[in-house]
């Protein structure tokens, strides 16, 4: 992990989970549009090397937090598709027995404790996973995931005032698409770059491109390793797009004409693809390999979600209070 | 509790009594909140004095900053511990409501139980000290009307020791109600280690005519009216709830069976109050068997005003109390 430039086989992983999401994304906009599942949905495409550099540097112990936009974070961190899926689809084999939905996945095993519909709110809890491996003397870490609207709401800037008070290990995401839901990030925001307030909190803020996967893991290793240290939280900023909108159904109104045209053509997933070939990292057939074998673990996760029970209407009343406290 | 041989304390040291207890007990305990360690001088009324000094980083001072120590509490609490997050003054909890209510109480549900939050929120509350709109409400009604949240508060030192170490060891969120004003009045010390079970009620006086149903500061007052009616041969059972959600429903039914009267009291505003919930269960399970309409007492639905006049009359009191069991009797005031 003390690699500053990944190793080949790093950089092959770092595009399985790219390409992960990306095939995850295409079906998740497909079923949903032929109405196979029920959902308001956020797409993450075009914000697939974040996630997918940084995880590969936490293991299953690292905790992350994130937020409704998510399925990029899921994936990358290792939530299992069918489970995932069948969340999505409300059934009782998902992560949560389709009782969270799609903005509220947990999956403790691969170390995904909360995420929230509310933005902004990744942070304060991200502290606090932070601040028990810091009293329990683990190597933990926590990253919580957020976009630039976020930046905005009093919740960033008391987390990492506090994290940067305790030197908790944390290391605060800010995936910056552009837009905080329809507006745009210079109208709502007075900082040119989220980075730059991480100099209130004197902890160190970096931006990075969010579209070069190597660029994200050479920031995120830094930070990883110095909270892993004790040296503190770190504000890393990850320069990127959404190629779908705010919410699944958005018509981009608000948007400036091709602009997205633009960012699309900067996609990530492909410009890595090729990226890995020319250096001579992956062949073609290494990579096309890769995809076919995620394309086939859908297909069973997507049939296992659409095949799975919904929950039993006793689901209602259990998991509101502990079992002691139901029915008192 | 009985024995008069026994030592008295407060609330504060009750409280204090509880926190040191359940730190030495459990590692995953922790202390947060704004000034609670001994450098801030252990709170400021002192709950937490000289844990900091035994407990050392597990009893921290906080910015003031109620979203973020509420978020860190809950962080820690779905990974097993045991946090104790203090906001000061209820009225500072409204700036962590999402914290709270979008989170702590419901991430048990929302995960399908893979995780969930036993944390306390410690938070004290209650008109008398002229501090006006902002540092007084009794705001238990918002959190009992959450579901996935326990709410507790205990009317004397004795249980607001043996509650908090029930709060502190549950495994559900649990709000922490200490009222400001009665601190500092001594009631006899608790058995150590006495724990008291959440969601059951104490009568804590018995009688035949008409039930008093009430928690925290209230529950005195109840008690100096239903002495007073004794005196009158009016005999009134008072109910302290102790846990506001979930309340113990069968206590307070099969009190209101026999009596066939209630009165609900509470230092809350009226409208949309606890007392109106407890009011529709005791409509719903004994209609029909009640000799008089349920009564409820609360404050006046307004901010706590300041003025010393208006402060007195806007707190429900004996007056009040009395004169809603006298309703009850069919008697008028």
């Amino acid at each position: 992990m003390s690699d500053p430039n990944p190793a080949g086989a790093t950089l092959v992983d770092i595009y399985r989970r790219m390409t992960l999401i990306k095939q995850n994304d295409e079906r998740f906009r497909a079923l949903i549009k032929a109405g196979k599942i029920v959902a308001p949905y956020y797409s993450p495409r075009g914000q697939e090397a974040i996630p997918a550099a940084i995880s590969v540097l936490l293991t299953n112990d690292d905790y992350i937090c994130t937020i409704y936009r998510n399925v990029h974070d899921l994936l990358a961190k290792g939530v299992p598709m069918r489970e995932l899926w069948a969340e999505y689809a409300g059934k009782v084999t998902g992560t949560c027995k389709g009782k969270g939905g799609p903005m509220h996945i947990t999956h403790p095993a691969s170390g995904v404790m909360v995420t929230t519909g509310i933005v902004g709110s990744s942070l304060p809890i991200a502290n606090g996973l932070a601040l028990a491996a810091q009293l329990r003397g683990e190597s933990r870490v926590a990253v919580a995931y957020f976009g630039d609207g976020a930046s905005n709401i009093g919740a960033f800037h008391e987390s990492l005032n506090l994290a940067a008070v305790w030197k908790l290990p944390v290391i605060f995401v800010c995936q910056n698409n552009g837009y905080g839901e329809h507006t745009r990030y210079d109208i709502a925001t007075s900082a040119a770059r989220v980075s730059d307030r991480a100099a209130s909190y004197q902890m160190p803020g970096v931006t990075v491109d969010g579209n070069d996967p190597c660029a994200v893991y050479a920031a995120a290793r830094v930070a990883i390793e110095r909270a892993r240290a004790g040296g503190g939280p770190t504000l890393l900023e990850a320069m990127t797009f959404r190629f779908h909108g705010h919410v699944f159904g958005d018509a981009d109104v608000y948007m400036r004409p091709g602009e997205k045209e633009a960012a699309m053509k900067k996609d990530p997933v492909p410009a890595f693809r090729a990226r890995l070939i020319a250096e001579g990292h992956a062949g073609e057939s290494d990579l096309a390999a890769i995809e076919s074998a995620i394309h086939g673990q859908i297909d069973e996760a997507v049939e296992f979600a659409l095949q799975s029970a919904v929950p039993d209407l006793h689901e209602l009343t259990q998991d509101v209070l502990s079992a002691a406290g139901e029915g008192a | 509790m009985s024995n008069p041989a026994k030592s008295t304390m407060n609330t504060i040291q009750a409280v204090n009594l509880a926190l040191d207890e359940a730190l030495r007990l459990d590692l995953g305990v922790i202390v947060l909140g704004e000034d609670v360690a001994d450098e801030q001088a252990g709170g400021i009324v002192g709950c937490t004095k000289g844990l900091s000094a035994k407990y050392g980083a597990r009893v921290r001072s906080t910015p003031i900053s109620e979203q973020a120590i509420i978020g860190a509490a809950i962080g820690a609490a779905i990974v097993g511990m045991r946090p104790v997050a203090e906001i000061m003054l209820m009225n500072f909890t409204t700036v962590a409501m999402d914290m709270i209510v979008n989170h702590a109480a419901k991430l048990r549900f929302m995960s399908g139980g893979q995780t969930h939050v036993p944390l306390t929120i410690r938070t004290m509350t209650g008109a008398g000290f002229g501090t006006g709109g902002q540092h007084a409400d009794y705001l238990e009604a918002w959190f009992a009307h959450t579901a996935g949240m326990k709410v507790v508060a205990p009317s004397c030192p004795a249980d607001a020791y043996g509650l908090l170490l029930s709060c502190i060891f549950d495994e559900d969120p649990c709000l922490f109600i200490e009222n400001m004003p009665t601190y500092w009045n001594p009631g006899p010390a608790p058995e150590p280690g006495a724990r008291i079970p959440l969601g059951k009620a104490h009568i804590v006086r018995p009688g035949n005519d008409v039930t008093l149903i009430s928690y925290s500061r209230m529950v005195g007052e109840c008690i100096r009216v239903a002495e007073k009616l004794a005196g009158e041969n009016i005999h009134a059972e008072v109910i302290d709830l102790r846990t506001i959600s979930p309340f113990d429903a069968e206590c307070i039914l099969t009190s209101v069976a026999r009596t066939r009267r209630a009165v609900i009291v509470h230092e809350a505003v009226k409208p949309f109050g606890v007392g109106a919930e407890i009011a529709a269960q005791i409509h719903d399970a004994l209609f029909g068997q009640l000799a008089a309409r349920v009564e409820r007492v609360g404050a006046n639905f307004s901010a706590v005003p300041f003025s010393k006049v208006l402060e007195t009359a806007f707190v429900p009191g004996p007056a009040q109390i009395e004169a809603a069991v006298r309703r009850t009797l069919g008697q008028s005031p």
